[in-house]
């Protein structure tokens, strides 16, 4: 057989080898990014994908109980106080919290929407709120140390 | 002072456009003078950003407040070196250092090849000023580092400033950024030669010997940026995780493997004369996944823990990537003639086989990293859904490529030029199959049989040790026997004679010893308790008992320390004393956790605070074998690399047929 087409044939093999673990992985792995409005009209379907969500952690919501810690998270921060769009979303798992997980905190939870409606989180990621910014905007009162 | 600053920028962009306008008609109308007075206005650019950095510098130290950008990234009560670093804390300070970085490199390429290279520099330069141009751009007129903070009708209100976040005040995210920043820039060097080259209709052999040296420098930081991120990651997070194929994680990685693909693939050109269109590809590839890194950082286009504000800059990096790549595939695809290979492949059993088997798989997992990183963006375009795809993707396909990198660096070096006999297969590679097969049997006897990838990537690094082994072995015995010199001298002798193949085999060890860092991770045990003061648990073979819970304050934080005492068999082990701190001013908690670090295995603890009572601690502990190994490999080829940049004793030329295309005038030997 020529040298090429051997060479070609091996490099076809390996590239399908990888492809098949690829869609694998990828059926394994996969949740779908979903906003707390969309997650409610998903309806049966919340409970059988995997779900991230994410949202800004409503204040005074983190209730640590032993290894398992609930909050609620609400969609837009700009409504924090009359917004109904919100979340209830417990973590049982064993890697920590990461730190900047906190009031008023972006974060990202990746689990399933439970059978009574609280989402059941398999992983937490946060970011800090302050580090946040929509666009360059105009302090409004920049004497505010350390949101 | 602001003002100053932004108008050193602005005057800087300047400069850039007229770089670039004057060496390209310096070098149309054949103007010496214009090419030389463009090269000058590289050092001014230098110069110019020298000073606005210097501005925001002291800005940053002095706790000018006025300043937006010095509000948010630092305040009053920070050490002064984190001050220093908050320059490239947040979106407009790193854009202003990836701007001085490159001016510096460009600066540095201009001098050292003042004399040299007289046709090709003229485009390299316009290469290096228009990135320049582009991020300049961004930071004069998109986001200024320099822009002052307004409150009410044209009044400037002082704050005390956000702080620096805490989970970043290390010494390694110190050099971090600074290390990944002279890495991605530094790939537009290598680039513009080979861009320069094309433009020129360069046989091609020029811009590589120029380029090695830069390649690999620049490697080595992009290598020790990503090191000193996992390092962080793993003292810092307070689970001992080092990779979590976040976004940006991966896109530091992306131009690193195309990069090490292209340091292999350079050799068959230089040798064989082959892989020309290749290497100019991967080159390319390497300078737009950096580019495209970066945007990915800034831009918020994939959601990520460690991205910066989101904000428009994303449309800004999207168009120079596509003026970018539309240029370079023009140019590549219009100087295919002189592109062509000088060799052709003779067997699937050699050297060059194994090199291009090498770049297939490096670029495989390229491609997959960078799908699986893309794949929210590129779901949602297709199907309208946002899906992301997390580390079981990464693992599936990187695993076995691993596997199979790790191979190839064991065949690699041993296998023959153009074709292998069966007889020198076997000779090369018996014993190291032995040694391989032989690690797997013992250890799947002691009870590793349990973690089949770990059996596997054992027997792999022992393949590779015993290869690289016989390698050294055998070229210093060669010079023991005729010097009489001690085996020791003799290998420094023989690497030092042939610094790129010894210093490439020593790397190449780093490697294996990451990968038995990387595989020990199969092994890792972790248990999570609420203790009450005096208590104990155990972890692994280890004892732990909570002896006491002190509390200390400070100006920059509230801290809980627990005193741990480890014990192994009843023998005292010292204590380990992990904080939980509440960093004041950005009010954010953060665990320092304590780390016993040995050969064999890590001990770690981390002290989560107290329990909802009040009454215990709660503490993770875990213990991480061999993940010490991922430090000392990476010494091991930072090391190799310096060798490799070494020059040889002994300058290997090679014979070979040179294709004379329309532009050459004579055929040129290798030297």
């Amino acid at each position: 057989m020529n040298t090429y087409v051997k060479f070609g044939a091996i490099v076809v093999a390996v590239i399908g080898v990888l492809a098949w673990l690829a869609v694998g992985g990828t059926n394994e792995s996969k949740s779908y990014f979903k906003t707390i409005s969309e997650l409610k009209q998903m309806g049966d379907q919340a409970q059988v994908k995997r779900v991230r969500v994410d949202g800004f952690v409503q204040a005074g919501s983190i209730v640590r109980n032993g290894s398992e810690v609930s909050f609620v998270i609400h969609q837009d921060p700009n409504k924090r106080a009359q917004d109904n769009m919100t979340l209830k979303i417990v973590y049982r798992g064993i890697d920590p919290l990461p730190d900047t997980f906190k009031d008023d905190a972006q974060a990202l939870a990746d689990g399933k929407l439970g059978p009574d409606g609280v989402f059941q989180a398999s992983k937490i990621q946060a970011k800090c709120a302050s580090k946040y910014e929509a666009k360059p905007q105009l302090k409004k009162d920049s004497s505010q140390a350390g949101i | 002072m602001e003002n100053i600053g932004a108008l050193s920028i602005l005057l800087a962009f300047c400069f850039a456009i007229y770089a670039v306008i004057g060496s390209v008609a310096g070098k149309v109308k054949k103007n010496a003078f214009l090419v030389v007075s463009a090269e000058r206005a590289v050092y001014s650019v230098w110069i110019l950003l020298s000073i606005a950095s210097g501005l925001l510098i002291y800005s940053l130290i002095i706790g000018d407040f006025r300043l937006g950008y010095v509000a948010a990234h630092t305040d009053a009560t920070m050490p002064a070196i984190y001050k220093f670093t908050a320059w490239w804390g947040g979106q407009e300070g790193s854009l202003l250092l990836w701007a001085w970085i490159l001016s510096t490199y460009s600066a540095v390429v201009v001098f050292m090849n003042r004399r040299k290279f007289r046709d090709m520099m003229p485009w390299v330069t316009a290469v290096l000023m228009s990135t320049e141009t582009f991020f300049l751009i961004l930071i004069s007129f998109v986001l200024s580092p320099f822009s002052v903070l307004i409150a009410g009708r044209g009044n400037i209100v002082e704050g005390m400033g956000r702080g620096l976040n805490p989970l970043l005040q290390y010494w390694t995210m110190v050099i971090h950024p600074p290390m990944l920043y002279l890495g991605y820039v530094g790939f537009t060097v290598p680039f513009a030669f080979a861009m320069g080259s094309l433009i020129t209709k360069q046989p091609g052999e020029s811009w590589i010997h120029t380029t090695r040296r830069w390649t690999i420098v620049t490697w080595l930081f992009q290598s020790t940026g990503i090191l000193l991120g996992q390092g962080w990651a793993y003292a810092v997070l307070g689970w001992g995780g080092y990779w979590a194929w976040d976004p940006v994680e991966n896109a530091s990685l992306l131009p690193w493997i195309t990069a090490t693909a292209f340091l292999h693939s350079v050799m068959m050109q230089e040798k064989k004369g082959m892989m020309k269109v290749w290497n100019m590809v991967l080159i390319s590839a390497t300078f737009f996944l950096c580019i495209f890194g970066t945007f990915l950082t800034r831009s918020g286009v994939v959601s990520s823990v460690h991205a910066f504000a989101q904000s428009s800059i994303g449309t800004y990096f999207v168009t120079f990537l596509a003026i970018g790549l539309a240029a370079t595939i023009y140019l590549i695809l219009d100087r295919l003639p002189y592109l062509k290979s000088e060799a052709r492949l003779e067997s699937v059993v050699s050297r060059e086989s194994s090199f291009m088997f090498n770049n297939l798989i490096l670029l495989a997992s390229c491609f997959a990293v960078l799908w699986g990183t893309l794949f929210p963006v590129i779901s949602e375009a297709v199907t309208g859904e946002k899906i992301s795809v997390d580390a079981p993707f990464f693992n599936r396909i990187n695993i076995p490529i691993a596997f199979g990198l790790m191979l190839l660096t064991g065949i690699g070096p041993l296998i023959a030029w153009r074709r292998s006999s069966m007889e020198s297969l076997r000779r090369a590679f018996l014993w190291p199959s032995v040694a391989g097969l032989a690690l797997m049997a013992v250890l799947a006897v002691f009870g590793v049989y349990e973690h089949p990838y770990a059996l596997v990537s054992f027997g792999l690094c022992m393949f590779v040790t015993t290869t690289v082994l016989s390698e050294f072995w055998k070229g210093a015995s060669a010079i023991r026997a005729k010097s009489g010199t001690g085996l020791i001298p003799a290998a420094v002798e023989l690497t030092h004679r042939n610094t790129r193949r010894y210093g490439g085999y020593m790397v190449h060890m780093g490697i294996v010893f990451m990968f038995i860092g990387y595989t020990g991770a199969a092994f890792n045990k972790d248990v999570t308790k609420e203790v009450a003061p005096g208590q104990s648990f155990e972890v692994g073979p280890y004892t732990i008992r909570a002896a006491d819970v002190q509390a200390t304050e400070n100006d920059n934080y509230a801290s809980q320390k627990l005193i741990a005492e480890i014990s192994r068999g009843g023998k005292s082990l010292g204590t380990l004393e992990p904080e939980h701190r509440f960093y004041k001013s950005s009010q954010q908690p953060t665990s320092e956790v304590a780390i016993r670090r040995r050969l064999n295995e890590d001990l770690y603890i981390n002290f989560a605070g107290p329990s909802s009572d009040n009454k215990r601690a709660v503490v993770q502990a875990y213990v991480f074998p061999l993940v010490s190994w991922i430090w000392i490999g990476f010494w091991v080829l930072a090391m190799g690399t310096l060798v490799c940049l070494i020059p040889s004793k002994i300058r290997l030329s090679y014979a070979r047929t040179q294709v004379v295309g329309v532009a050459q005038k004579h055929a040129t030997v290798e030297k």
